[in-house]
């Protein structure tokens, strides 16, 4: 067994596990890949949910209903002159 | 390929020629002694050429035509997916939603597939709230195609509930939507986008590239029913577009909206403006315009309601003019604020025509001449002023230039240079008309004049305020000012205007309106004001178009908005009253009342917004040469 054998063994033992390699870096490529994707997606449906709250709530809190109800359901007006104190600072 | 083995019988029998002649003739001997070598080598050969021929092409797709057939392989699993993104929020100030993307779902189907079960589509029907023949029909008609919308742009709930009933071939599609929960008092300046959620409008348009995110795109592996079997790469990730802070102060906004859309129901207006600026910063805090629309419906309605008036239409500003022409001679040092102007008998020629006043004021001052509105004494003013001289310091307060805030659409104005002028303009510029502005522009110079002589680009953004630049003394603005304040005091123009508690510093306007060559018996109202006087906060432009009803003076159209909106703002933003003791004094009085003494003083009803004097200063122009 000369020095040539021994350099072919090496470079074949090599090359296989590179492939190896390979095979497994792509592999764990896609399941990580997947993974990625599935928390973007979950991060979109968060985001989007977010935003549907704050639509909501500034429905709600829409002033011209916000107006109304205070006037008609609650009763508020805004304080007439006399009602008002004014204190010297 | 094909030509390939009839060569090769040819050059058999040509080499087996010469061998058959020689041996002896018997049959079955030469059926016996058939060449074996050269038929080994024959068929070696031929499946040697064979197997060449396939090397060649494998090298030809393999090396040579590599690329192309790759590709053409991948064409037929391998896709490129768009990731669809949101569009950025829009918010007011203090982080107020405006606009909001918001999900929603799109029902479609497969006809093919649908109309294989007949027996489902009722119940379908049922649940999108169509009647079933209706939807048998559409279905049948198009029982060839693969595609069909069923219902765009639904709630995602029910679109949940249809989709749950597991009917072959129904499916949905999300798309977004923007929604306004503001609605129609912020439509103007918002504007609004297409289907595919591009700005049309407002600062929708204007902002479009910042809002706009950038839909990703995935690399996926399909089978051939469409389904993804495995996701390959990211090709380039989504970017959701940016939120968008503006100035607008959603409170105040609303706030001016409704006051406006109630004085235009008063007055029967066909159209208003109104704008408020924080002086400072140059940021507008609001602005709206009546008619409006609601952004939110899917029909627009009349496009005539999609202008922002406050910043597309232009008016002659009348007498909200007046002040600047006072400015102007008070820089050039031809009066002081206390020259007297005689302006008996109550007009004074201008070329062939006269300018008038409503009634004969007799000897005024210079602050006179703006509490009373005289369009003779600006008359007098404008005279001993050269023709560059006034028209430099209209156009230095930005007057016939672009205020630059941005918006789409914005006009300039008109601000004709002297050597366009007749011999007639600069005594008619002097009062307002001759030139024409937008609500803005008159908001900005007010704006300036409350700063101190320094004049800012307005901006629809929050914390965007670009530099001030000094234009004229802040020593001259604060005559102005002072003389601007005595129109909302008993005695002035606008006492309507006038806010219990606060010193106010604004100027009337009341223009007849151009048309075809003449002035027309249509005016416009204007109020353009600042308040507080001592340490201004707020600038404020109104513009009433074409009052019908009752009076179309600009203090008894505009003044009240004005009043209603900045009392209303005052309170909101917390600033500290500026003239207290009026307010002390009222209070007193009214207590004095509830103990029956004696009835409130002047300025009590003055608070009520009732007017004291309602001299409406200028009016009657007649036909100016244009």
């Amino acid at each position: 067994m000369n020095a040539g054998h021994v350099v072919l063994g090496v470079l074949l033992a090599a090359n296989v596990a590179t492939a190896i390699g390979v095979v497994y870096a792509r592999h764990e490529h896609r399941q990580l890949f997947v993974a990625l994707d599935r928390q973007t997606h979950e991060r979109d449906e968060l985001n989007i949910d977010f935003g549907r709250l704050q639509l909501e709530q500034a429905t709600w809190a829409e002033s011209n209903r916000v107006d109304q109800i205070a006037r008609t359901k609650l009763g508020m007006k805004f304080p007439e002159g006399a009602e008002i104190e004014v204190v010297r600072p | 390929m094909n030509m390939l083995p009839k060569n090769l019988f040819q050059k058999r029998r040509q080499k087996q020629g010469p061998g058959r002649t020689a041996t002896p003739v018997r049959p079955r001997a030469q059926r016996g002694a058939f060449n074996l070598r050269g038929r080994l080598l024959l068929v070696c050969g031929g499946l040697g050429l064979c197997s060449l021929a396939l090397i060649g092409r494998a090298v030809d797709l393999q090396l040579v035509d590599n690329e192309f057939y790759r590709k053409q392989g991948d064409e037929r699993f391998l896709r490129e997916l768009e990731i669809p993104t949101t569009r950025g929020m829009i918010t007011d100030r203090n982080g107020e939603p405006l606009a909001v993307s918001t999900p929603v779902e799109s029902i479609w189907a497969n006809p093919q597939e649908l109309s294989r079960n007949p027996d489902r589509l009722p119940e379908l029907a049922r649940a999108l709230g169509v009647p079933a023949d209706y939807l048998t029909r559409k279905v049948l008609q198009r029982s060839d195609k693969e595609f069909m919308w069923l219902q765009r742009r639904m709630n995602p709930t029910t679109a949940k509930g249809i989709l749950a009933l597991d009917i072959p071939g129904v499916f949905s599609q999300r798309e977004f939507r923007r929604f306004y929960p503001q609605g129609e008092a912020l439509a103007h300046v918002l504007g609004f986008t297409n289907i595919d959620d591009l700005g049309q409008e407002g600062v929708e348009l204007a902002f479009d590239d910042w809002l706009r995110g950038k839909p990703g795109l995935e690399k996926v592996i399909r089978d051939r029913r469409g389904r993804i079997v495995e996701n390959v790469d990211l090709v380039q990730p989504a970017t959701p577009g940016r939120d968008l802070t503006l100035s607008i102060d959603r409170r105040i906004q609303y706030l001016t909206y409704r006051e406006l859309k109630r004085q235009l129901l008063e007055s029967g207006a066909s159209s208003g403006s109104a704008v408020v600026l924080d002086i400072t910063t140059g940021e507008v805090l609001a602005m709206a315009n009546v008619p409006s629309f609601n952004p939110n419906a899917v029909e627009l309605g009349n496009r005539d309601a999609h202008r922002n008036r406050a910043v597309t239409d232009t008016f002659e500003p009348g007498s909200t003019a007046k002040p600047l022409t006072v400015a102007a001679a008070l820089e050039a040092g031809v009066i002081t604020p206390h020259t007297l102007f005689n302006t008996s008998p109550g007009w004074i020629p201008n070329g062939r025509y006269r300018t008038t006043d409503t009634h004969n004021y007799g000897t005024l001052d210079t602050t006179g001449v703006i509490r009373k509105s005289s369009n003779v004494g600006a008359s007098m003013i404008a005279r001993r002023l050269n023709d560059q001289q006034f028209y430099d310091f209209f156009h230095k307060m930005g007057y016939g230039s672009s205020t630059h805030s941005g918006f789409p659409g914005e006009s300039p104005g008109s601000l004709p240079a002297p050597s366009r002028w007749s011999g007639t303009s600069k005594q008619t510029m002097s009062y307002g008309y001759g030139f024409s502005v937008t609500p803005l522009q008159v908001a900005r110079a007010y704006a300036a004049i409350a700063n101190g002589g320094r004049a800012i680009q307005p901006t629809f953004v929050k914390g965007q305020a670009s530099e001030s630049k000094q234009v004229f003394d802040p020593a001259i603005a604060h005559e102005v000012m002072k003389m601007m304040q005595t129109v909302t005091e008993p005695g002035g123009t606008a006492t309507q205007a006038a806010i219990l508690g606060y010193h106010v510093a604004g100027k009337t306007g009341t223009s007849r309106k151009a048309e075809r060559g003449g002035y027309t018996n249509k005016y416009v109202s204007f109020f353009a004001g600042v308040v507080p006087v001592d340490n201004p906060r707020f600038a404020m432009a109104v513009v009433i178009n074409e009052p019908t009803r009752g009076s179309y003076y600009g203090g008894l159209v505009a003044g009240p908005v004005f009043h209603n909106v900045m009392e209303g703002a005052l309170r909101l933003m917390d600033v500290p009253p500026d003239d207290i003791d009026a307010w002390l004094a009222a209070q007193a009085a009214a207590e004095a009342k509830a103990r029956g003494g004696k009835p409130a003083p002047a300025f009590a009803n003055v608070a009520a917004g009732v007017a004291a004097d309602d001299e409406p200063g200028n009016d009657d122009v007649q036909a100016v040469t244009p």
